[in-house]
């Protein structure tokens, strides 16, 4: 019997997890990937954002600028890069202007930190790559960049570390409540109780309200394309660099990312196919051509990658932060679109003060240790550091992805400690194993080799990203001949 | 008389001249287009009964490596190609194999052996 | 405990152990380099680099004057290296190379074995190779199910780990190692499908349309490309479009196939990030370094050679060009900086681009002059010139983007030459 089951292991998921890791209480996030981070929070634009864009009042204004706030002692304790490179929205003409002063006038009323605006040659002089058409900027020095599936991943990992446990393949497809106490069923028949649920289900938010009995909820899916372009674009610019927001959304942002590639996108487009995250060639060419507007020498020919994301939004346009009013014992996180990265830990911590309120007993672990030890970053480490680790473990000397030199070490790692990697993908966000821009090309068949023999299984049966994602589909020598 | 011309890209070197060959009912009058004699005999070869060197690999046990590479050594018929294979798949060599190593001494009959094409040592 | 740094001298360093390397290597020694001066670098468990994996034929017509597969060059060169008792450090991958004050070179590398490595060396030669442009670089719509491959990761997982990556296979792009796959995969028992090829030309060598995909009645779509990837889990499907003359897709072309695989054989790069690492100059056309006759980068005493200078089609002409690199580094080892002129060689119109760069006045030897076309030209005369003197003027019946072509300048025609700059240009008859 578990106190809290929280259904989603997204960004937000995971950090309300680890907020209940503090206390003396049975916790388990039920997920219905194969990983962490796999729906929303795999695919955005890992933009901690200062603020200035959220209405007044609201509670996204509420949560995004504690949020902003908590991230530097978060982001320490995770040992997860976070960096405040500042924000900058362009204005191209009197209309934009407009749109600055209001945005500025926002800012301050939500309590943003620094925030004003500077003439387009002020902007070009801290940014000396945006088009000379600017004529204004808003700057918001508190803006930063994390990697979001990064945070996600060690955030579920240090809840893990302090007994929360994960179960992931578990799609939550019927529910009951009984006796005091929430049945949660999954799609293959495997059940879990628990006191209370936190339903953090991201896209799929309102349909598990639904199977938890609260049926006033509606999401819907905003798809945003990006491109992801190669390190020797990452200096372009140094601030998160926005056009002005639409109604749509913030716009096409052009910012570098902790890694030190550069980030383009995201289209936005509203559809109700809550999977569909292929890319298409329009959407692609969108981000290309407006990327451009802000930042014209930005090398389009140094594109490593694209992907969508797809954001979870409500038409009420705000956060959905309440205990159910339908049913006990309960509490609904929904609606959480940009900027919910940025407002995560703000959520975590309120939905905790919510849970309390509903009677949670929350008493103090004493063995609580918010810091995770992170898979060590041989790229990253200077020569002593790296000649330790290989004195420890030889496997660090093994260099496997030549682009993001990542070594064997590193993969192994990110198999067997909290939240472990299953398959390639997992790999690949943990170490960024083939996130270069060989995509892949030589480490694939090594990462395999790697993987098959961690988890003890034959290379046949390890996969992309799960399920029937298999990446060989035999053996050599046994093919079919007669067809 | 039924003479044809039929193109041809010459595969006996990398050069891969452009051949055309002249055919008389079947049978082969001549070749333009080659700039070597060995183009003028494929010419020939491949109009009539072409031929092809197999490469493939062949399962080893107690190697370094799971597979060794092999190769005919010449060429053979190019519709044994398929049969050829299944010869090829059905052999399993113990380790270790050095290069040159004949692996099958008469492929499906060609009168040509399969040798390898590297060393695996054993482990 | 176990050794876990090293800190060593050698007089030449050799970064990759594959073909270039080891014939740099081999030359070096001929050419004067004691072996035992000479340390190779190679980041895989053996030499021979990717020819370990190119099992097929057809390697070493011009230098041995047989077909030999990838494997058995290698091991030719490999076997000249031990005899010479060359040294190498395998399973290692360099890490950094910097030009030091005194002008030495100081490269970190590291190994299991041996952890991290400093190294400092008078001479360095590049010979990294090249790897094959990914689904990302290409920007290919759709879904991101498992399933794609480059050709060269499908060619080490079926050749060398035994496993098959498909069973039904599109293939986009017609360059050699895609057609040597589609072959491969086929005689595995595999079904491929059809080749997609964005240009209107083959990427690759003739006879290998013939003997890999004709043979085997494999569709070539020429000027189509895939233009969006079905599947969630694993690749379901493609679509291929045919492309105009600016290789936009033509709506209305689509059409569908289904496969589980793509493999994508759509160029190469030269592996030039510790060069550029470095401070050496690129040229931006090859992606390689900028060099003279004797494969000497823009940094003296920094040599390159092979792939990772400019992308060849055939493994012969980059053990004849590693032996100038090595032959080159011996001699800049013995007698220094060349103390002549040195012109620049410039392609102009069609040819896309000359290597070397820059040639060295006066010469003592001939000079060879490797270049690619940017489109398919029937009958046209090569020609070089400097200035208003012609250097060299000779036909060539047809010149195909996918196969590098050469002329080569005799010394003496060189000879007299002190300004200007060498040009190479097409003239159609």
């Amino acid at each position: 019997m578990m106190d809290v089951a929280v259904i989603g292991a997204g960004v937000v998921g995971a950090l309300v997890a680890r907020e209940l890791s503090r206390y003396e209480l049975d916790v388990c996030m039920l997920e219905k990937a194969d990983d962490v981070a796999m729906g929303t929070s795999k695919a955005n634009s890992a933009i901690i954002h200062a603020g200035f864009d959220c209405q007044p009042g609201s509670v996204m204004a509420r949560m995004n600028v504690r949020g902003n706030a908590m991230m530097d002692e978060l982001a320490q304790q995770l040992s997860v890069p976070f960096k405040r490179n500042g924000s900058m929205v362009l204005g191209f003409n009197e209309e934009d202007t407009g749109t600055l002063q209001v945005l500025l006038e926002r800012g301050i009323k939500n309590g943003v930190p620094g925030v004003k605006i500077v003439s387009g040659d002020e902007a070009r002089a801290l940014e000396p790559n945006v088009s000379g058409e600017v004529v204004a900027a808003l700057v918001a020095p508190s803006g930063g960049i994390v990697c979001p599936y990064e945070l996600t991943i060690a955030a579920a990992g240090n809840a893990m570390d302090n007994g929360v446990q994960l179960f992931t393949g578990f799609e939550v497809v019927e529910a009951h409540f009984e006796n005091g106490v929430w049945t949660l069923v999954s799609a293959d028949g495997n059940e879990v109780q628990a006191k209370v649920v936190v339903n953090a289900a991201g896209l799929f938010s309102d349909r598990v309200a639904a199977i938890l009995g609260d049926t006033d909820y509606h999401v819907f899916p905003r798809r945003g394309e990006y491109l992801l372009l190669d390190r020797d674009q990452g200096t372009m610019v140094s601030h998160t660099i926005f056009q002005c927001p639409s109604a749509m959304g913030k716009g096409i942002l052009v910012t570098p990312t902790v890694d030190g590639n550069l980030l383009l996108g995201p289209t936005s487009e509203n559809r109700e196919d809550r999977e569909d995250t292929a890319t298409t060639a329009e959407g692609l060419a969108t981000v290309a051509r407006l990327a451009s507007k802000s930042v014209p020498g930005v090398n389009l020919r140094a594109v490593i990658t694209s992907f969508t994301g797809l954001r979870s939004c409500s038409t009420a346009h705000d956060f959905v932060i309440e205990p159910s009013k339908n049913q006990p014992q309960l509490v609904e996180i929904t609606g959480i679109e940009s900027p919910g990265l940025s407002s995560a830990p703000a959520i975590a911590e309120y939905v905790v003060s919510l849970l309390k309120e509903m009677g949670v007993q929350l008493k103090e672990k004493a063995d609580f240790n918010p810091y995770r030890r992170p898979i060590p970053r041989f790229r990253e480490m200077d020569i002593e550091e790296r000649r330790k680790l290989i004195a420890e473990d030889a496997r660090f000397g093994q260099i496997i992805c030549r682009c993001e030199t990542v070594t064997a070490g590193e993969i192994v790692r990110a198999l067997h400690q909290n939240p472990p990697a299953h398959d390639l993908d997992g790999v690949k966000r943990r170490t960024r194993t083939g996130m270069g821009r060989c995509n892949g090309g030589f480490c694939t068949p090594q990462a395999v080799e790697i993987i098959a023999k961690e988890l003890g299984i034959p290379a046949e049966q390890v996969t992309k990203c799960g399920g029937g994602s298999r990446l060989l589909v035999g053996k050599a020598k046994e093919g079919d001949l007669d067809a | 008389m039924s003479e044809t011309i039929r193109e041809l890209t010459c595969i006996v070197c990398p050069i891969g001249c452009t051949l055309k060959v002249t055919m008389d009912d079947g049978k082969f009058v001549s070749v333009t287009g080659n700039t070597c004699p060995r183009g003028a005999k494929y010419a020939e070869t491949e109009m009539t009964a072409p031929r092809r060197v197999l490469t493939s690999t062949v399962k080893v046990s107690g190697g370094h490596l799971p597979l060794c590479p092999v190769r005919t050594k010449g060429d053979i018929p190019k519709e044994l190609l398929f049969e050829a294979m299944r010869a090829v798949n059905a052999v399993s060599i113990p380790a270790p194999v050095s290069i040159g190593q004949v692996v099958i001494e008469d492929l499906c009959g060609t009168g040509v052996p399969l040798i390898a094409t590297r060393d695996i040592h054993s482990v | 405990m176990r050794e876990i740094g090293a800190e060593m001298e050698r007089e030449l360093v050799i970064i990759g152990g594959g073909p270039a390397g080891l014939a740099a290597a081999a030359a070096a020694v001929e050419n004067g380099v004691a072996a035992e001066d000479i340390l190779i670098l190679e980041r895989e468990p053996e030499l021979g680099g990717i020819l370990l994996q190119c099992i097929h034929n057809g390697f070493g017509i011009h230098r041995f004057g047989e077909e030999l597969s990838g494997p058995e060059y290698a091991a030719r060169f490999a076997k000249k290296v031990a005899e010479l008792g060359i040294p190498s450090l395998l399973s290692t991958m360099v890490l950094t190379l910097h030009r030091m004050e005194d002008g030495r070179k100081e490269i970190t590398a590291v190994s299991s074995a041996h952890g991290l490595i400093r190294l400092k060396a008078r001479a360095v030669v590049l010979a990294m190779g090249c790897r094959e442009r990914g689904r990302g670089a290409l920007n290919i719509p759709g879904t991101r199910p498992a399933g794609i491959y480059t050709a060269g990761a499908a060619q080490k997982f079926v050749n060398i780990k035994g496993f098959m990556p498909g069973r039904k296979v599109v293939i986009l792009g017609s360059g050699d190692i895609g057609l040597i796959m589609a072959r491969r995969m086929t005689l595995e028992g595999a079904k491929v499908e059809v080749v997609a090829e964005l240009m209107p030309y083959s990427g690759g060598l003739s006879r290998n349309i013939q003997q890999c995909l004709r043979d085997f009645d494999i569709p070539l779509l020429l000027s189509h490309t895939i233009t969006q990837i079905h599947g969630k889990e694993r690749v379901t499907g493609v679509t291929i479009s045919q492309v105009d003359e600016k290789r936009r897709p033509i709506l209305g072309t689509e059409q569908y196939f289904a496969c589980d695989t793509v493999l994508l054989s759509c160029g190469l790069i030269p592996e030039n990030e510790l060069t550029r690492q470095a401070g050496i100059p690129l040229d931006p056309v090859t992606g390689g370094a900028v060099v003279g006759e004797n494969r000497e980068t823009e940094m003296p005493g920094v040599f390159a050679a092979g792939n990772v200078l400019h992308v060849h089609d055939l493994v012969d002409f980059v053990s004849a060009e590693a032996e100038l690199a090595g032959a080159g580094a011996a001699r800049w080892l013995a007698e220094g900086d060349h103390a002549g002129v040195k012109l620049a060689v410039r392609p102009q119109g069609v040819i896309r681009y000359v290597v070397p760069q820059t040639v060295s006045l006066p010469a003592d030897e001939d000079v060879r002059l490797f270049f690619r076309v940017g489109e398919v030209v029937e009958k046209a005369a090569v020609i070089v010139e400097c200035g208003e003197k012609v250097l060299y003027k000779g036909m060539r019946p047809k010149l195909l983007p996918g196969e590098m072509e050469s002329v080569t300048l005799k010394a003496e025609t060189l000879s007299g030459l002190d300004s200007g700059q060498l040009t190479v240009r097409l003239e159609k008859r």
